[in-house]
C-alpha cells in the first residue's frame, strides 16, 4: 500500500479481502466457519481457522438493499417474520444457493459454527438451526446473563472450563495443537486493538468531532473480523493519526457544514436506510459521536489472564444488568459530549429493546439530555418509516435546541 | 360416592383452581400458613423455595390488558411477560415473598429487570440456566445458581435450609411429576370425562396448590379412571406443542370441532412434568443435573434438534392424527424450532395445524381454522 492511502481505504479493501480469503480456504480445502460477532476469536485465530461472520454479511446484505428477497425466502420456509432479520437474511442466503455477487460478498458454507451468546440469547437457536440443516459441528461458548451486574467466579470457572474445552474440541478439528505462544501473541495483539478501539472513541467525543456520522459502524467490520490481527492495528492507528490531525486542524466532520448538534445513536444501525437516516441527521447539523453499539468490541483484559478474557467477553454490555446498561449510556452521552439520544428500536434486537423505555429514562434523569425513539430494524426494510423518524428527528432538534438555548 | 362423581369433584375442584389462580394461591398460604414464592417459567428450581418452608406458585400471565406493561416492553415482546408485568405493577403479586425468574429467553430476561426497576419492593431471585448443560462445568455452574438461589431464600424464609429439607422437597415434586405423568397417560382413554379444558386445568392447578396435595389428588383420579373402561372416543386425537394452551377458551374449541388431545409438549404441561430430579447425591447437583437430562425443548440447548424426532414420535406412539402447534406470540424460541420439525413432519406426512395464539387472539378464526384441520386429518 502506497503511504497516501487513507484508514477507510485500507478498510475497504480489509472489509473486501476478508470473504475473498474465507472462500479461498475453502477452495483448498481447509474447514471454514461461521461465527457470532464477539466470539473468543482468539482460539481461532491462534489456530489459523478462517471466520465469517453471518451477522457482518446480513448488514452488509442489508445496507445494499439486497435484504427483502432472502428474508421472503426464509420466511417462506417457515420463519416468522417476528424473528431476527440478520438471521432470516442467513437462512434466506442459504437457502438461496450461498452464492456472492457484486453486492452480496461471497460466504462460503461453513464446515463448523461457533456461537458464544454474550449479547444476545435467541442467537443459539439460530446456531443450533444452522449446525442441524447443515450437518456441520457446533462450538457453543456459553456466556451467562448477568442480572446483578457483576461477573460472579461461578460464570469465570464455568467459561474457563469451555476455553479448556474448546481448545481440545479445535485440535481434535484440524488435527493439530494449540500453539500456546501464538495464542498470547494473538491475545497482544487483541489486546492492543482494544485499546486503540478505546482511544478512538475517546476522540470521536472532541468537539467538533473528527469523526463523521456513521463512521465507527464501519470500523466495526475489522474489529468484528480481524480483532486478533496485526492488520487490523495498522488500520486503527491511521483512523487515529487522521482524527489527530483533523482536531489539530480545527476540522468537523463535515466539509460543507457545521457539526450543530451532537447525538448518541443507541443499538444497531438500520442498515435497508442507512442512506435516509444519514441524510436526515446530516440536514440539520446533527452527527453521532457516542453508540453503546461499537463499545462491545472493546473486549479488555491483560495478556495472559484467562480468567480476566472470560470475565471480558461476558461482560459485553448486552450481557449486564439494566444499571449497567444505564451507567454505559451515561458514560458514552459525557464521553461523546452528547445533546440528545436517538434510541433504535429495532424489531430484530429484543436484547436492547425490551429494556430501552426503562434506560431511556434513567438516562434522561442523568444526563438531561432529550431522546426520542423511533421504530426500524437492521436488517428488514419493511419495518422502517421514513415520516415517523423525519417528525421525531425534527422534535429531537428542537428540544435539544431549546436546551441549550436554556444554558446560554 | 361412586366412582365416577368422585372423579368430577375432583375435576371440579381443580378447574376451579385453575381458572382462578389468584384467589387459589391466597387461599393455599392462608391455609398452609406459609409465605408464596412466585415462579416463572422455566425449570426453576421449585424445590428450593419448598425446602425453604414456602409455597411456590406459578407466574404465567393470564390478562388481556397489559396496557400498563407498555411502561416497560414495547408491543412486540411476548405477551406471557407483559402480562406478567402487567399483574406485577397493579399489584397483583403484593405479598409474595420473592419472585423467582429464571432467563432462558430474552423475554425473561428483561421480564427480570424490568421487574426488579418496576417493584423493587419484591425480593428478585434470579436463575441463570447455563447451555452446556450436559458437561461438568455447566453442572457445577447451575449448582453455584442453585446454590445463591437457596441462600437468598434461606435469608428471606429466616431460616436455613438444609440439605435433608432439599433431598425432602425433591421426593415431593418427583412424586407429583410421577402423578402427573400417569394422569396425561390416562386421560386420553376418556375423553367425556377429560376433555381438553379439564386435562389442561389439571395440569394448570399444579401451580396453584401444595405439591403433595396435588399429587394425591391427582394419584386418586388416575386411580378411579383407570377403574373405568377404556371409551371408544370419537374424536379425532391430535398433540398439542407450544408454551401453552390459553387463552380460555381454545381449548373448548378442539371439543367442539371434535379434536381430542392424545398427548401434549407443552412448556406448562408435559415438559414441566417429564424430567425428574435424578437420585444419587447433593441435592443442589442433583438439581441441576436435571436440567442436562432435559430433552426436546425449545429453552434446552438442542444442536441435533432431538425435538423434532421426539415430538414425531410423541405423535406416532401416542395414537394421534396430526399436530397442533400453539404458537405464542413473539416467542422467539418456539418460532426458530417450528420450520425445522414442521420439515420432518411434512416429509413423513404427518398432519400439521400452526395456530398463533395469544392473549386477544380471535377465537372464531380459531375455530374455522381448528374445524377444517379436524375435516382433514
Amino acid at each position: 500500500m502506497s503511504d497516501n492511502v487513507t484508514s477507510k481505504q485500507l478498510l475497504d479493501h480489509y472489509a473486501r479481502k476478508v470473504y475473498a480469503d474465507a472462500a479461498e480456504a475453502k477452495a483448498a480445502g481447509r474447514p471454514v466457519g461461521w461465527s457470532t460477532a464477539i466470539v473468543p476469536q482468539e482460539f481461532f485465530e491462534t489456530m489459523d481457522l478462517p471466520l465469517v461472520y453471518p451477522e457482518n454479511h446480513s448488514a452488509v446484505i442489508s445496507a445494499r438493499k439486497r435484504a427483502l428477497g432472502f428474508l421472503e425466502r426464509a420466511e417462506g420456509y417457515g420463519y416468522h417474520a417476528d424473528v431476527c432479520g440478520y438471521m432470516r437474511v442467513n437462512f434466506g442466503y442459504l437457502l438461496d444457493g450461498a452464492r456472492g455477487d457484486d453486492d452480496v460478498p461471497p460466504a462460503p458454507v461453513p464446515d463448523f459454527v461457533v456461537c458464544c451468546n454474550n449479547y444476545c440469547t435467541m442467537i443459539v437457536k439460530w446456531y443450533e438451526n444452522l449446525a442441524k440443516e447443515l450437518g456441520v459441528p457446533l462450538f457453543m461458548i456459553d456466556m451467562p446473563y448477568n442480572p446483578e451486574g457483576a461477573v460472579d467466579e461461578a460464570r469465570v470457572r464455568y467459561i474457563r472450563a469451555q476455553f479448556d474445552r474448546l481448545v481440545g474440541q479445535l485440535e481434535d478439528l484440524t488435527g493439530r495443537s494449540f500453539d500456546r505462544e501464538r495464542f498470547r501473541e494473538v491475545m497482544e495483539i487483541s489486546r492492543e486493538n482494544a485499546r486503540l478501539w478505546k482511544q478512538a472513541f475517546a476522540l470521536v467525543g472532541h468537539v467538533p468531532s473528527p469523526a463523521n456520522g456513521f463512521d465507527f459502524y464501519n470500523y466495526l467490520t475489522l474489529m468484528v473480523f480481524m480483532r486478533g490481527r496485526a492488520e487490523t492495528t495498522e488500520v486503527l492507528r491511521l483512523w487515529i493519526r487522521e482524527m489527530e490531525g483533523k482536531i489539530a486542524r480545527g476540522e468537523g466532520p463535515f466539509r460543507d457544514a457545521e457539526e450543530k448538534y451532537r447525538i448518541m445513536f443507541d443499538g444497531i444501525a438500520c442498515w435497508p436506510q442507512l442512506a435516509h437516516t444519514a441524510k436526515v441527521f446530516r440536514s440539520y447539523g446533527i452527527n453521532i459521536t457516542g453508540s453503546n453499539y461499537p463499545d462491545g468490541w472493546a473486549v479488555q483484559y491483560e495478556t495472559g489472564d484467562l480468567d480476566g478474557m472470560a470475565r471480558a467477553y461476558a461482560s459485553v454490555c448486552n450481557n449486564m444488568s439494566l444499571e449497567r446498561a444505564v451507567e454505559k449510556r451515561v458514560e458514552i452521552i459525557r464521553q461523546g459530549r452528547c445533546d440528545g439520544a436517538v434510541y433504535h428500536m429495532n424489531r430484530s434486537c429484543k436484547v436492547m429493546d425490551f429494556t430501552t423505555y426503562e434506560v431511556q429514562r434513567r438516562v434522561f434523569a442523568e444526563t438531561g439530555a432529550p431522546y426520542i425513539t423511533f421504530d426500524g430494524d437492521q436488517a428488514d426494510p419493511r419495518v422502517f418509516v421514513a415520516a415517523q423518524f423525519d417528525t421525531r428527528v425534527q422534535a429531537l432538534v428542537e428540544m435539544m435546541e431549546s436546551r441549550k438555548e436554556a444554558e446560554r | 360416592m361412586s366412582g365416577e362423581k368422585r372423579i368430577r369433584a375432583i375435576l371440579a375442584g381443580l378447574a376451579v383452581v385453575a381458572a382462578r389462580p389468584g384467589e387459589a394461591a391466597q387461599r393455599l398460604t392462608r391455609e398452609k400458613g406459609k409465605p408464596l414464592v412466585g415462579v416463572l417459567p422455566y425449570y426453576a428450581p421449585e424445590e428450593i423455595a419448598h425446602a425453604a418452608g414456602m409455597l411456590p406458585v406459578g407466574v404465567w400471565g393470564g390478562t388481556a390488558d397489559a396496557s400498563m406493561a407498555g411502561h416497560y416492553f414495547p408491543p412486540f415482546a411476548c405477551p406471557l411477560v407483559k402480562s406478567a408485568l402487567d399483574l406485577a405493577l397493579r399489584g397483583v403479586y403484593d405479598g409474595l415473598a420473592a419472585m423467582i425468574v429464571p432467563a432462558l429467553c430474552e423475554s425473561l430476561t428483561f421480564f427480570g429487570q424490568n421487574f426488579r426497576a418496576a417493584r423493587p419492593d419484591i425480593p428478585f431471585v434470579p436463575v441463570v440456566h447455563p447451555q452446556n448443560r450436559r458437561t461438568p462445568e455447566g453442572v457445577a455452574y447451575l449448582r453455584a445458581e442453585y446454590e445463591k438461589v437457596r441462600d437468598r431464600l434461606a435469608e428471606i424464609a429466616g431460616r436455613e435450609v438444609t440439605a435433608a429439607d432439599l433431598d425432602r422437597a425433591i421426593g415431593i415434586f418427583n412424586d407429583h411429576r410421577r402423578a402427573m405423568r400417569a394422569f396425561l397417560e390416562e386421560a386420553p382413554r376418556h375423553p367425556s370425562l377429560v376433555s381438553p379444558r379439564v386435562r389442561h386445568a389439571v395440569a394448570k392447578s399444579a401451580y396453584y396448590m401444595d405439591k403433595a396435595d396435588h399429587a394425591a389428588l391427582v394419584g386418586e383420579l388416575t386411580g378411579l379412571l383407570k377403574s373405568l373402561p377404556e371409551e371408544s372416543g370419537a374424536g379425532k386425537r391430535v398433540v398439542v406443542t407450544g408454551i401453552m394452551a390459553e387463552p380460555e377458551g381454545l381449548l373448548d374449541l378442539f371439543e367442539e370441532v371434535g379434536l381430542e388431545i392424545a398427548a401434549d409438549d407443552l412448556a406448562q404441561e408435559s415438559r414441566a412434568f417429564r424430567t425428574d430430579v435424578p437420585d444419587g447425591g447433593d441435592p443442589l447437583e442433583r438439581l441441576a443435573r436435571r436440567w442436562s437430562l432435559v430433552e426436546g425443548c425449545s429453552l434446552a440447548f438442542d444442536p441435533g434438534k432431538e425435538r423434532n424426532r421426539i415430538l414425531l414420535d410423541l405423535v406416532r406412539n401416542s395414537g394421534a392424527r396430526g399436530l397442533v402447534v400453539l404458537m405464542m406470540q413473539f416467542c422467539d424460541p418456539e418460532e426458530m424450532d417450528y420450520p425445522l420439525y414442521r420439515k420432518e413432519f411434512d416429509a413423513a406426512g404427518v398432519p400439521v395445524l400452526h395456530l398463533e395464539v395469544e392473549p386477544r387472539m380471535s377465537l372464531e378464526q380459531a375455530r374455522t381454522r381448528l374445524q377444517s384441520f379436524a375435516e382433514m386429518i
